[in-house]
């Protein structure tokens, strides 16, 4: 036990300032229910769903949980279910294949629905684009709030894209 | 093969479809030269039958493709007896993406990209496979300093992925205090590889003919630097990872595979030198760099989640001091040379040991420049199935440790 107090008092607290929301991302104008938002306050849900990346931007957006980000301290959780999501963050071209899985994600999910469409893919297939295995993009199959380019984007850029989601529906 | 071919293996036993999941039609395949590929189809995913155990008192929990954290998506159905999984089946195939088909549609000299986006994990050793496969059917050779940078940029990609995995291994085992430390750890080094590089996972690095990077001197000493405090650090975390008894008791003996079923199915890679397999092709094969390192082949008979840690300690140690080792001898001169026009036919391979196992490249040159066909293959392919067997006896809340502890590619594999 000594020696795990030890490293976290000598690693101390690293997390950096949280950069502003990037509007010029925005895809989408907002129709939002401003009391909802102040119901959430400055918390917010986001449920993950990798609709058939590479796995290079869930890598950045675990990097985003470490200890430099700490969303968490910012009052951003990933969750398990879309039940408890307040925001969809898809990733990849969409395969085929996750085609109906991305469907399902975002029906169970309570109203407002934001969804952010992370990497070059999200936003319009990428490299891998409109083919019999990929629909070429998230917004061809839900509505996409937010468009984050990159890939992968760096943390900084999906936290920038995900609150200008956030201000989008905030009004 | 049959789903995309139609090929018929002689014997086959299991003929369910497994990269086509509906979106295309059973007696359509992709990669056959008369495919419609405009054609508009109905994409119903398709009832899929898995095996059924039957029993006293046996259910099944389905999982995915969707799974409660940030991973990849795939399907699990466990067969359990109270909280004893008796089998695991795993379906794949859900970020199946047609690769071999785009391929078709880049030439040689730009498919590295393509190759580079097939596992993001592990996009240097792809690239760097390509690359080879691309330099073969060119009949190029690449200057001494591109060998020995993409040497550089693939241990970097070691370092960074074994920095995560033993952070998500301590943060499966509950303690998160290793997730946070090895988390920091990570950012560390991925913000140093993006200076030094130019790109936080090294992408479109490695390319046709030579490397797209240049490592200045100033982003070399604080590379090296950045190795140094690293090694320390991890240094610590082992020390505090061997001496906490709650941590090991979950590591030992859980998702156990015997040296000897790792031969007989194959399993390779990491997860193959921590169940007493002994490849590594950094150190069989050596091309340059590796054949001027002396690569310490690193290997444990154990075949559990602690020797897959283990394991991963090991080599993140020997792939800190291979970059050290890079840096200090790294000659000087061109990184890039020009590329010919590919002759029609020509065919080439690469072959690379990524962090999590050897990535394969096939390449055939078609006309103009472009690429006729190509393949790139996973590592997980082999050691998905090992998965199945890692995990019957244990218990269900052991499942994310021992899938952790392989951290398997889906989008690789899927292709």
């Amino acid at each position: 036990m000594i020696p795990i107090l030890l490293k976290s008092l000598r690693t101390g607290i690293v997390t950096e300032p949280a950069p502003e929301a990037r509007e010029e991302w925005r895809a989408r104008a907002a129709q939002v229910n401003d009391e909802v938002l102040r119901l959430l306050g400055r918390a917010l849900v986001i449920r993950e769903v990798d609709a058939g990346s590479c796995n290079g931007c869930e890598l950045e957006v675990h990097a985003l949980s470490n200890p430099y980000y700490n969303i968490e301290g910012l009052g951003i959780r990933i969750a398990a279910s879309p039940r408890h999501a307040d925001m969809l963050l898809v990733t990849g071209p969409v395969a085929k294949n996750m085609e109906e899985a991305l469907r399902i994600a975002y029906a169970a999910m309570p109203e407002p629905k934001l969804v952010v469409a992370l990497g070059d893919c999200a936003r319009d297939g990428g490299i891998f684009g409109a083919s019999y295995a990929t629909c070429g993009g998230v917004s061809r199959v839900i509505p996409v709030d937010v468009a984050v380019p990159g890939c992968p984007p760096a943390p900084l850029a999906i936290l920038e894209g995900v609150l200008a989601a956030v201000r989008a529906k905030n009004g | 093969m049959h789903d995309l071919l139609g090929l018929v293996a002689e014997g086959a036993a299991d003929l369910r479809p497994w990269l086509r999941h509906g979106a295309w039609r059973a007696t359509d395949y992709p990669l056959r030269r008369d495919f419609d590929a405009d054609a508009f189809r109905v994409n119903a995913n398709e009832a899929y039958p898995f095996v059924r155990v039957e029993g006293d008192g046996v259910h099944e929990i389905p999982v995915g493709p969707i799974h409660a954290g940030v991973i990849e998506p795939g399907h699990f159905r466990f067969s359990v007896v109270g909280e004893k999984v008796l089998r695991l089946e795993e379906r794949l195939g859900y970020t199946h993406k047609g690769i071999d088909r785009r391929f078709g549609e880049l030439t040689v000299a730009e498919g590295h990209r393509l190759a580079g986006r097939c596992s993001g994990d592990s996009t240097v050793a792809y690239a760097w496979a390509y690359a080879q496969a691309a330099e073969s059917v060119l009949a190029i050779l690449v200057p001494p300093r591109a060998r020995w940078l993409r040497g550089l940029l693939l241990e970097a990609e070691r370092i960074a992925n074994h920095l995560g995995d033993l952070g998500a291994l301590g943060n499966d085992a509950a303690f998160a205090f290793a997730l946070a430390q090895f988390s920091r750890l990570r950012e560390d080094w991925l913000r140093s590889c993006g200076e030094a590089f130019g790109h936080r996972l090294m992408m479109d690095r490695i390319v046709p003919g030579g490397v797209a990077v240049e490592v200045p001197r100033e982003a070399a000493l604080s590379l090296a630097a950045r190795t140094q405090a690293i090694e320390k650090e991890a240094r610590e975390m082992r020390e505090i990872f061997d001496e906490h008894s709650g941590l090991q008791d979950r590591f030992l003996t859980t998702g156990r595979v015997t040296p000897d079923l790792a031969r007989r199915l194959g399993l390779v890679g990491l997860a193959g030198r921590a169940s007493g397999q002994s490849m590594d092709l950094r150190a069989d094969f050596p091309i340059e760099p590796y054949s001027r390192l002396e690569v310490r082949k690193v290997s444990h008979p154990g075949g559990d989640v602690a020797a897959r840690v283990r394991v991963r300690f090991d080599e993140l140690f020997e792939s800190l001091r291979l970059v050290r080792a890079i840096l200090d001898s790294m000659p000087a001169g061109e990184t890039r040379v020009d590329l010919p026009q590919p002759r029609a036919g020509a065919f080439g391979v690469g072959w690379v040991e990524g962090w999590r196992g050897e990535v394969f490249v096939a390449i055939e040159a078609g006309e103009g420049g472009r690429i006729r066909r190509a393949h790139a293959h996973d590592p997980s392919w082999q050691n998905w199935p090992l998965v199945e067997h890692a995990i019957m006896g244990n218990i269900v809340p052991d499942f994310p440790l021992i899938n952790k502890s392989f951290n398997l590619s889906y989008s690789g594999p899927d292709s």
